[in-house]
């Protein structure tokens, strides 16, 4: 079943202002109801290595696991962390084995759709934000040593904004030779528009403008991708921005079979 | 590396590198910062640093810290904070001048991987794995934990950036026809939308080069000053007529 007709989705990256290279990656496949964005870092230029290598990988992956058939019986949340940890050994024996990519790792977060849910996985500090409504929701969390602050009580969220350590992600693709991947599941009603991000909007630009730009543009999901780019810009711009916008036009319940609609008339 | 200077009656005792993670401070000799008097307490209280961030803690002293005349239990160290234990004082400089974020080399602001976090605390587990067995039917319960998780402060550490826009002229529009005719909005919000969902809408951003309308939805484009316009932003001018959904209005600078 393709999610074409259920799924528009949207996706810029840009260096910033700042910055020679652009060291974000996305993809996306609106049909399959995918997205996927990573933040790269280390070495001189290794980063966009990492993170190009995540999203190329992890994509293709993608893709081979859902066109095998049987997307209903997948168990997404497998899926998704099997493609993180497959894209991770990847990145880190590359790491190991040339010099010029020595260090280099990436952030992650990732988005599949399927039967009427969201299906998240996460690694570092780029997000996926909800808009139902009129109301933004951070659905994942940072692994970031500032946001271990916030959890533990060392800092509020207001100083935060005033903390050296905004750069610090406690994981990354890449890093080691295990990674431990944030998964999540999420119903999902149709109006919704996700949000994946780099920190180079989040750190740019305040919840409540995105917020305003998702509830003003979202009938118009081109303009609110460049809006929000261009506020990180406008703000600055010190880091690669990328965003991706998916809104959910209508409901994408999987169609079930004769012998699962007799198992639930029967109640099993 | 950032420092403590000790003081007593505005007299330099001495002066402390913060070259470790772990600073205790207090009466007994085997403090890092031994201050001998009465009126401070055998372990009296600690910075912990981590890399740039320094945090003082009080350990339940009989006569309290202060922190520039508050009393803390806990305390998130800036750049020239006064720490008052007794009559001492200890002066808290991070040796970054203007230790603004914005003010740092840009290297600074390289994210950086570091390999585990020096504090035991566990993220809450708001999207921990989720259960293999999950049945279609099941209610929403991912869903429900976020929800909870939003009542709180929201954990936005957003845009310590400053905003550029703030010494910017403060924009209007005014409605000139149709029933609110001669109501004012003032332009203070970076996006205002103009028109009627679902049928016309166009915003105006404020940006730091000035105030732009942009046609969002709708067959038809709105008009500045009787001209059309594309899907392009356009830069609004002092006293530029707007025409959307049929209603006419005025762009000016208050």
């Amino acid at each position: 079943m393709s999610l074409d007709r259920a799924l528009e989705i949207v996706t810029v990256t840009h260096p910033g202002m700042v910055r020679s290279h652009n060291e974000d990656a996305v993809v996306a496949d609106a049909a399959r109801g995918f997205a996927v964005l990573a933040d790269g870092m280390g070495g001189y230029n290794a980063g966009e290595v990492a993170s190009g290598i995540a999203v190329n990988l992890i994509s293709e992956g993608l893709r081979a696991g859902l066109d095998a058939g049987g997307r209903s019986q997948l168990d997404m949340g497998a899926l998704l962390r099997e493609q993180a940890v497959k894209a991770n050994g990847v990145i880190y024996q590359t790491a190991q084995s040339q010099p010029q990519c020595a260090g280099m790792g990436t952030t992650l977060v990732m988005a599949l759709f399927h039967d009427n849910r969201i299906f998240t996985a996460h690694v570092g500090d780029s997000r996926l934000y909800r808009l139902r409504g009129e109301e933004l929701a951070q659905i994942t969390r940072d692994h970031s040593l500032l946001q271990d602050q916030i959890d533990s009580g060392m800092i509020t969220p207001e100083a935060a904004r005033l903390s050296h350590n905004r750069n610090l992600v406690t994981r990354a693709l890449g890093v080691d030779p295990q990674v431990e991947v944030a998964l999540g599941e999420h119903e999902v009603r149709p109006g919704d528009i996700y949000l994946l991000c780099s920190d180079g909007l989040n750190d740019m630009v305040e919840d409540e403008d995105i917020r305003l730009t998702l509830t003003v543009m979202g009938p118009n999901l081109p303009l609110a991708a460049e809006q929000l780019i261009q506020m990180a810009n406008d703000n600055g711009g010190r880091d690669n921005v990328s965003v991706i916008l998916v809104k959910v036009v209508q409901d994408f319940a999987a169609p079930r079979n004769a012998w699962s609609r007799l198992l639930s008339w029967l109640g099993l | 590396m950032a420092k403590l200077i000790l003081s007593l009656d505005g007299q330099t005792v001495r002066e402390y590198l913060i070259d470790k993670e772990r600073i205790t401070i207090g009466r007994r000799p085997s403090n890092d910062i031994q201050i001998d008097n009465l009126a401070v307490s055998g372990e009296h209280a600690v910075i912990t640093t981590i890399l740039n961030d320094s945090f003082l803690e009080d350990m339940d002293s009989t006569n309290g810290t202060l922190v520039n005349g508050e009393p803390v239990k806990k305390h998130y160290l800036q750049n020239d904070d006064v720490i008052e234990i007794g009559k001492y004082r200890l002066t808290y400089f991070t040796g970054q001048a203007a230790a603004a974020p914005e003010a740092e080399p840009q290297d600074f602001e390289r994210t950086m991987i570091i390999r585990s976090s020096p504090l035991a605390a566990k993220p809450a587990p708001v999207e921990e794995p989720v259960a293999a067995s999950h049945a279609s039917t099941q209610p929403v319960s991912r869903y429900e934990e976020v929800r909870t998780d939003e009542e709180e402060p929201a954990p936005a550490p957003a845009a310590a950036a400053v905003k550029p826009e703030e010494n910017q002229p403060v924009a209007a529009i005014q409605i000139l026809t149709g029933a609110n005719a001669g109501k004012e909005l003032e332009l203070t919000k970076t996006l205002t939308s103009l028109g009627k969902p679902g049928v016309q809408v166009a915003v105006i951003t404020r940006r730091p080069q000035g105030y732009f309308i942009t046609h969002v939805q709708g067959e038809s484009f709105p008009m500045v000053n009787g001209q059309t316009l594309d899907a392009q932003a356009h830069v609004l001018n002092d006293h530029d007529v707007i025409e959307l959904a049929g209603i006419k209005m005025e762009f000016f600078f208050k």
